[in-house]
């Protein structure tokens, strides 16, 4: 494994971008470092990576990171994304989005994405909660939880990302979280060199905007709680609705082998009458 | 008579013909009338250019995939009319703040909201100029003509690609279902994206170079790892909040396009040089002043016509040399006077309008009657 520093030096940007926007005790630093990591572990150069992100904490990831970056709108990194992998193949996509971002804003793309299987690969970070803003509920805040918008608690049943996606057509569908973060990179690095729409669903503490308001510790206890209540996806499988509780999910739980977009679409380009790509 | 090297097109045809003429290799579109034929003849002739066409979930999401297209190094488009422009304003202010060529053809149907889909209008001109927040530039060409839908398309890539701009084709309805005889011309220049003049350790895509000349724009994996955002940004591109940097970032977006108003700006005259009234329209209502030139002069009157082919940046100093010359100028659209408010800024006092709102043309004699009815 890369060590840190090395990494630092590697795949930050130098100069003025510091200090970043994230709080004390974000979790999308450590995803940042494992989205780095498993970068490192594919072999793939700096050039050969597009980092698209949309807007909101982890929408800033492209600011950071030494790759062709992409800082969209609201929820549109996946449309933005769409364009240039289709019209530039040989680039690696990788869209950053936070759980607003996908599935709030841009949640029609997100859909559709899935559906036509482009080769694209989405981390998608959620933190529960829209934290640049100040803490409004976003469609991932559990119900009955307070949010600065929800000030008596959400009356809003929560998305589940992973299964809306796996409904779509994702090719490949994963879970982790900042606790797990040498899975994260597992996960991240099996998502990227996946043919077709992959997904990465990283679940990230926001103690500041989130977990403050909900009693939930700080950074150090939030983590736990990913620690305490996710099971692999194979074991979670085999719980009993009684067990199951707030336990959720981590791992893989979709991975698929079907034609991804351009493979489908040189098929109209042979059929059109030219030469192909 | 039909001459041999014609071929009858419609005014969307012609405008996506022009775009392919012009090297655009990727569109990407949501269905809207009377914008449709556009998608609908991209989808079978991109393909067989290996370009590529797709079909996405909305306006919202086709305006950012040409964006993002335009950054793979592609020529990129898109087609619409009034609803889906309204949803393509977000990301057509990124594409303006972030120096993204694309073309975006609007063909006008009567507004507002759903309006009128199958009727034609001219509503969307103030849209054109400001639909999206903030202070940005833009250009925007207003063809009349089938031939125009053509070499105009052809000239918005490129003007997008010289300015590093988005640039809208604002055709109304009439012209984009229009269906004329034209020949096809040939050898009309095309600006081509070209590399950048430095290497990638010297790249800032958003300097202000000497004498205002515009870095080129690198496409993606290139090895010119550089930045893109909507945030206003310094020379690299990277967001900043300091204030000389915000403000060389503003200045310098909207002087491209100030500094070149004599490159950018199309207009045609017509029987202008002793004409004492002057009509000035664009798109199909053009045409029926031109009709309306002719007749007013067999009956004496001594009318011409100014028909701003660029109306945004607004020809204004060519009109307020034609003010200076003429006793009155009419204005007849197919709005309650959009172009004629902006006329006003500088020709108050002599300048009338003709509005027309009901899903129907402007014709010459609606024109005549004004005139007349002003000179008397």
């Amino acid at each position: 494994m890369i060590r840190t520093s090395e990494a630092i030096y590697k795949y930050l940007r130098p100069d003025k971008k510091y200090p970043h926007v994230w709080c004390p005790g974000c979790g999308i630093g450590i995803v940042t470092g494992a989205l780095v990591r498993a970068i490192e572990r594919t072999g793939l150069t700096k050039d050969e990576i597009a980092l698209v992100s949309g807007i909101g904490c982890s929408g800033r990831i492209s600011t950071y990171l030494d790759f062709n970056t992409l800082h969209t709108t609201h929820g549109r990194a996946l449309a933005f994304a769409t364009g240039l992998k289709l019209a530039k193949p040989s680039l690696t996509v990788i869209v950053v989005m936070g759980d607003g971002d996908a599935t709030a804003i841009g949640g029609n793309h997100l859909i559709h994405s899935c559906r036509r299987n482009i080769n694209i690969t989405s981390l998608i970070i959620n933190n529960n909660i829209y934290g640049m803003t100040g803490g409004q509920y976003s469609p991932t805040t559990p119900m009955n939880h307070i949010a600065s918008t929800a000030q008596y608690g959400s009356i809003e049943k929560t998305f589940d990302i992973c299964k809306i996606v796996e409904a779509c057509g994702a090719s490949f569908v994963a879970r982790g979280t900042a606790y797990h973060a040498k899975m994260l990179d597992a996960l991240i690095e099996r998502a990227i060199n996946k043919k077709g729409f992959s997904v990465v669903e990283a679940l990230s503490q926001c103690p500041t905007q989130y977990g403050r308001r909900n009693k939930l510790g700080g950074p150090v206890e939030m983590l736990q709680w990913y620690k305490d209540n996710a099971i692999p996806y194979p074991a979670f499988k085999k719980l009993s609705p009684d067990e199951i509780g707030e336990k959720f999910p981590i791992g893989v739980m979709t991975d698929l082998d079907e034609p991804d977009y351009l493979e489908r679409y040189n098929r109209i380009i042979k059929e059109a009458g030219s030469e192909g790509q | 008579m039909r001459k041999h090297n014609q071929i009858l097109l419609q005014g969307n045809e012609a405008s996506a013909m022009g775009a392919m003429a012009a090297g655009m290799r990727f569109f990407a579109g949501y269905p809207i009338t009377p914008s449709t034929e556009i998608a609908e003849y991209l989808s079978i002739h991109l393909p067989q250019v290996c370009g590529t066409f797709i079909q996405m979930e909305d306006e919202i999401s086709s305006m950012a995939a040409i964006i993002g297209a335009s950054l793979g190094g592609v020529k990129s488009m898109t087609a619409t009319s009034g609803p889906g422009f309204s949803l393509m304003q977000e990301n057509l202010g990124f594409a303006s703040m972030a120096e993204i060529p694309c073309v975006i053809v609007n063909v006008m149907r009567g507004g507002p909201s759903t309006g009128m889909p199958t009727r034609p209008g001219q509503g969307d001109v103030m849209q054109s100029r400001w639909g999206t927040h903030g202070d940005h530039p833009i250009i925007v060409l207003c063809p009349n003509s089938v031939l125009e839908c053509y070499t105009l398309t052809i000239d918005a890539f490129n003007l997008s690609e010289k300015y590093r701009s988005p640039v809208i084709v604002l055709m109304d309805g009439i012209i984009g279902h229009m269906w004329e005889n034209i020949v096809v011309p040939e050898n009309i220049e095309i600006i081509e994206r070209l590399e950048p003049e430095v290497p990638p350790e010297w790249y800032r895509p958003y300097e202000a170079l000497p004498c205002g000349d515009i870095v080129r724009l690198a496409p993606f994996g290139e090895g010119y790892r550089f930045h893109v955002t909507g945030m206003v940004h310094d020379k690299s591109g990277f967001p900043t909040l300091i204030h000389e940097e915000i403000e060389q970032c503003l200045n310098k977006l909207i002087s491209k396009i100030k500094n070149n108003l004599h490159d950018i700006i199309r207009i045609d005259e017509y029987r202008l040089d002793d004409a004492d009234i002057c009509i000035v329209a664009y798109g199909s209502v053009a045409r029926s002043a031109k009709e309306a030139v002719d007749i007013a002069r067999e009956e004496g009157f001594k009318a011409g016509m100014l028909r701003p082919i660029t109306i945004w940046p607004f020809p204004r100093f060519h009109l307020e040399d034609i003010a200076r010359k003429v006793k009155m100028i009419i204005v007849p659209e197919m709005n309650y006077g959009q172009i004629y408010g902006e006329i006003l800024k500088s020709c108050p006092g002599k300048t009338l309008r003709i509005t027309r709102v009901d899903g129907e043309l402007i014709t010459p004699d609606q024109i005549m009657e004004k005139i007349e009815e002003a000179v008397l």
